[in-house]
Parts: structure tokens; C-alpha cells; sequence
């Protein structure tokens, strides 16, 4: 096929799935994949976590090594800004002033931390690359008062590799609890008191005032002592380039449930976009997780050869704490009730109904990977719109599998 | 050489199923087909070193709990990313209702 080739941009989960991709699909014409990283692409989901608690200085688990960059024949970009799309044109510019002619452009340049605008705010550091995580290693020595200022997922996973380096740690989070979005209550109260027990402090419904040199002030008066202050308050979709390519936005690169983009030749997947989900009555999401940037970079790539895939895939994520592990499947916020699945040693899964007893979502939590498959299967049980028998879900022994061939 | 060891018996997996397997040191996942044949893997995933037999069986696929990585458990292939390495698999017969693998294979 001669044509100018695929143009990713992007160098995580999402581009580098994709770039995979198109060789998948027997794609044999050029493939670039442009990426504002030194590295090649590497795995993000250990930053937060065993990158933080390993002996040594982390190494990046690559995504696409050397060999496989030569093998698959992608041309890589690393260190390259992308500065501007010319859609009429189909080319890309670069900050170096170089340009690539396009047959079809994938976005895939995910989403930047959200800054805090507050007096000393400078301080705060954030996590988002390997730099960002090697940096709040090496700062996580014994001892140390580190302030954590957000209690969602990344906030944790840093205090309780934080307590696991022997830091005296809080944690501040604005909302009544933490893990206010997306996560049920009574499991964010389990994820709290693990964080209790290991010694980390968790100030929930506190608000900051500034950040001074050895401390972080609350709204309230009250003075954390803090040798290092970390930031995660959420991400910002980055949607610079398609912003000034004249891409429509909402809450991120708008696509439609192939991933299409609103010029017909470019897409966009992962954390920068927004889309449509059928499962869920075409309501428009964006997720920050790494299953949906591979799996939509999967279709995207099928629909950027021509194929008509519709991205359907179930949402799921975790998140590891300690010795616990969390998944989320689906969208609990749609349900209305609730059952709860107990399994073994204090494991348990909330299964999630809407009005008319349709699974919706599945949030679990348990030790080590107790819960990964009954999650996977009632991730497929939602994916299928399956209304199954409640008695069925609250017996933890009961086998899920008989309900997805039923 | 051949080195066969017994794993368990024949009724200790449920069918389209899969158990944990530790001996001297190593793990292994043996896993009951749904056509009613057993299958023996390293236990591990090549991808991040998770233990498989907490993972979902779907007729030949065991699928990793943590990141979906999959493999054809009857020879261990790699069926895509992220699980991009194959697994070991090992022979594997069946004797008075109990399991054996051949771990010299």
C-alpha cells in the first residue's frame, strides 16, 4: 500500500500499543511514532509503586525495546515536541521545525498532572515519568515528613510506598473521604485504616492554605511538617496539538465509538480523549487507565486501516496498596443498589446494579489477586448487560463463569 | 531425562479450571481443559511475574489477573501484548486418577 504512512504521537501505552498494532494487522506501510521522551516507550503503572520501593534506582520496563523497534520497522521520534497538524495537508509539525506527511495520525499524548495554584506551590512535586519517579525515589529516605496533598489513586500508591521507605507520611485531601471519586465507601475505609495501621496519616476534608519551607499549612491553622510535598490532584487531558489543529473538544479530544476524531483522518485514544461508550447508553467518557489505552490503541488502529471497530471494552482498573489489591470494572457511580460478594480471607467484591437489575459495575478489594477473576468475570457480565440472579452474586462460591454461558 | 512427579488427582480442578503448583522451589499452573485433558505451565506470567492459576481459564486460554495478558495453556504460546513471551509448558499424563508432569522435559 503506498501511502504516507502512520503517524503516532505519543510514546505510553496507547502509542506504543498501537504502533504494534498496525504490524498485527499486516500493516506494511511506514510507521513513526513520535514521543517528547529521551526513552523509549516504558510501563508507567510501576512509578507509583515498586519503582518507589525497589532497592535500586527503577529501571524502565520497556514497552518496545530496541529489537522489537527494528523488528516491527517503527520509526521512533524520541525527544520530539509536536507542535501543529496541518489537517488539509496531513502533516505534522514538529518543534524542530521537521514535518511528517500523514496518511492517518493517532493522538495518544495523554494527560499532564493538575498543578496547584497556591503560595509555594513550587515545591510540590508530581508524578507522571520516570524522571518524576526516580526524583521522589531518592527523596523518599527513612525518617523523612512527606506531605501528600490528594488522596486518589496515584496520592496512595506514592504513601504507601512511602511508609514502605520508612517516611513519616500525610495525606490531605479535600474531599469527606478519599478515593471519593469512583470508589465505594466501604472499600476506601479499608484502604484508610491499611494506611493507618502503617503508620501514614490521612486528613480528609481539609483544604490548604500555602506551602511554606518545612511545611504544608492547612486551611484550618494547623502546620504539617514536610521535608518533601508531593501533588496529585488529577490529570489534564493533553489536547494542545489537537486544540490548535481545530479538533473539537469535550472534556478532551472528542471521538466517536471508533475513535475517530472530527477530521476523518486522525484518532485519538487513551487519557487525552473522550468517546461515547455504548454499554453504557453512549455516555461520554474519559479514563486514565492503562487496559483502556491499550485496548482503544487496538481499535483505533483497525479503524485508521479501514476497519468500522466500535470500542466497547468494559472500563477496569486497580490499584495496589500494600498487600492489597483494588479493581474497579464498569461504572459503579450507575447503580442504584448494591450486592456484596464476600470471598476468601476477607476479600470482597460489590456488585453493582442500575434500576432494572443490570450489572453495572464491580468494585473489589482483597489481598494479592483474590479478586482479579471474579472481577474479569463480572467485567464480562457487565460488557454482556447480563441482569444476573442477585443470589447468585451474594454466594461467594458460586461459580460466575455458569452466568456468562447462561 | 524425564523426571515425572505427581501434582494431584484428577477431581482436584474443576474442569476449565486451573491450580497452583509449588515443588522445590518453582511454581507451576496445571490447568483441566473443558474437553476433559490436563496441561501443565510455568506458573509465573512472562510478563510481571504473577502467579497465573489466580487468572480466569476460558476454554484453552489462561488469562493473567493482572493485566489480561494471555496463553494458549496447551503450549504455552504468548497470544499477544502485553504477554509477548511464551510460557514453558510441560508433558503432563494422567495415571490411576492422578496427574503427573515431567518436569525434565
Amino acid at each position: 500500500m503506498a501511502d504516507a504512512g502512520m503517524v503516532i504521537v505519543g510514546g505510553g501505552k496507547a502509542g506504543a500499543r498501537a504502533a504494534i498494532g498496525f504490524r498485527e494487522n499486516g500493516y506494511e506501510g511506514m510507521v513513526t511514532l513520535v514521543s517528547n521522551e529521551t526513552l523509549l516507550p516504558y510501563d508507567r503503572p510501576p512509578l507509583s509503586k515498586a519503582s518507589i520501593t525497589g532497592e535500586a534506582e527503577p529501571e524502565p520496563i520497556y514497552l518496545l525495546d530496541e529489537d522489537m523497534m527494528k523488528s516491527l520497522k517503527v520509526n521512533f521520534l524520541h525527544s520530539a515536541a509536536a507542535t501543529s497538524i496541518d489537517k488539509t495537508g496531513k502533516t505534522l509539525t514538529l518543534a524542530d521545525g521537521k514535518k511528517l506527511t500523514y496518511d492517518r495520525l493517532l493522538i495518544a499524548t495523554g494527560a499532564a498532572p493538575r498543578k496547584l495554584s497556591l503560595a509555594g506551590a513550587e515545591r510540590a512535586l508530581d508524578l507522571r515519568d520516570l524522571s518524576d519517579a526516580i526524583k521522589i525515589r531518592n527523596s523518599f529516605s527513612a525518617g523523612r515528613d512527606i506531605a501528600i496533598i490528594g488522596g486518589g489513586f496515584i496520592g496512595l500508591e506514592l504513601a504507601a510506598s512511602a511508609a514502605r521507605r520508612g517516611c513519616h507520611v500525610t495525606v490531605i485531601e479535600a474531599q469527606p473521604r478519599i478515593l471519593m471519586r469512583g470508589v465505594p465507601e466501604e472499600i476506601s475505609t479499608i484502604i484508610m485504616a491499611k494506611h493507618e495501621a502503617a503508620g501514614n496519616a490521612i486528613l480528609t476534608g481539609t483544604g490548604i492554605s500555602h506551602i511554606d519551607a518545612s511545611n504544608v499549612a492547612l486551611s484550618d491553622g494547623r502546620k504539617i511538617a514536610a521535608d518533601i510535598v508531593i501533588a496529585g490532584i488529577g490529570a489534564s487531558p493533553r489536547i494542545g496539538l489537537a486544540e490548535q489543529a481545530g479538533l473539537a473538544l469535550d472534556n478532551g479530544i472528542a471521538c466517536d465509538s471508533g475513535m475517530q476524531t472530527s477530521d476523518p483522518h486522525i484518532f485519538a485514544v487513551g487519557d487525552c480523549c473522550s468517546f461515547p461508550h455504548p454499554v453504557f447508553g453512549n455516555a461520554r467518557l474519559r479514563l486514565e487507565a492503562w487496559r483502556n489505552a491499550s485496548d482503544q490503541a487496538v481499535i483505533a488502529v483497525e479503524n485508521m486501516l479501514g476497519g468500522t471497530r466500535v470500542y466497547e471494552a468494559v472500563p477496569w482498573f486497580w490499584s495496589d496498596q500494600f498487600d492489597l489489591t483494588l479493581q474497579i470494572a464498569g461504572m459503579p457511580g450507575l447503580g442504584t443498589s448494591v450486592i456484596r460478594r464476600p470471598l476468601k480471607d476477607g476479600a470482597f467484591i460489590l456488585c453493582h446494579l442500575d434500576a432494572v437489575g443490570r450489572l453495572v459495575g464491580a468494585s473489589g478489594i482483597g489481598q494479592g489477586n483474590i479478586i482479579a477473576r471474579d472481577v474479569r468475570l463480572l467485567e464480562m457480565l457487565i460488557g454482556k448487560r447480563a441482569k444476573p440472579d442477585s443470589a447468585i452474586l451474594s454466594d461467594g462460591g458460586s461459580q460466575l463463569k455458569a452466568l456468562l454461558k447462561s | 531425562m524425564s523426571q515425572w512427579i505427581e501434582v494431584c488427582g484428577v477431581d482436584d480442578i474443576d474442569e476449565e479450571d486451573v491450580m497452583r503448583f509449588d515443588h522445590k522451589g518453582q511454581t507451576f499452573a496445571i490447568y483441566h481443559s473443558p474437553d476433559h485433558k490436563f496441561y501443565a505451565t510455568d506458573g509465573l506470567c512472562t510478563h510481571e511475574k504473577v502467579h497465573l492459576a489466580d487468572g480466569l481459564v476460558m476454554d484453552h486460554i489462561i488469562e493473567c489477573p493482572k493485566h489480561n495478558g494471555r496463553f494458549d495453556y496447551r503450549n504455552g504460546a504468548a497470544k499477544g501484548a502485553p504477554a509477548c513471551v511464551n510460557l514453558k509448558a510441560y508433558p503432563v499424563r494422567v495415571e490411576a486418577g492422578k496427574v503427573m508432569i515431567d518436569l525434565g522435559a
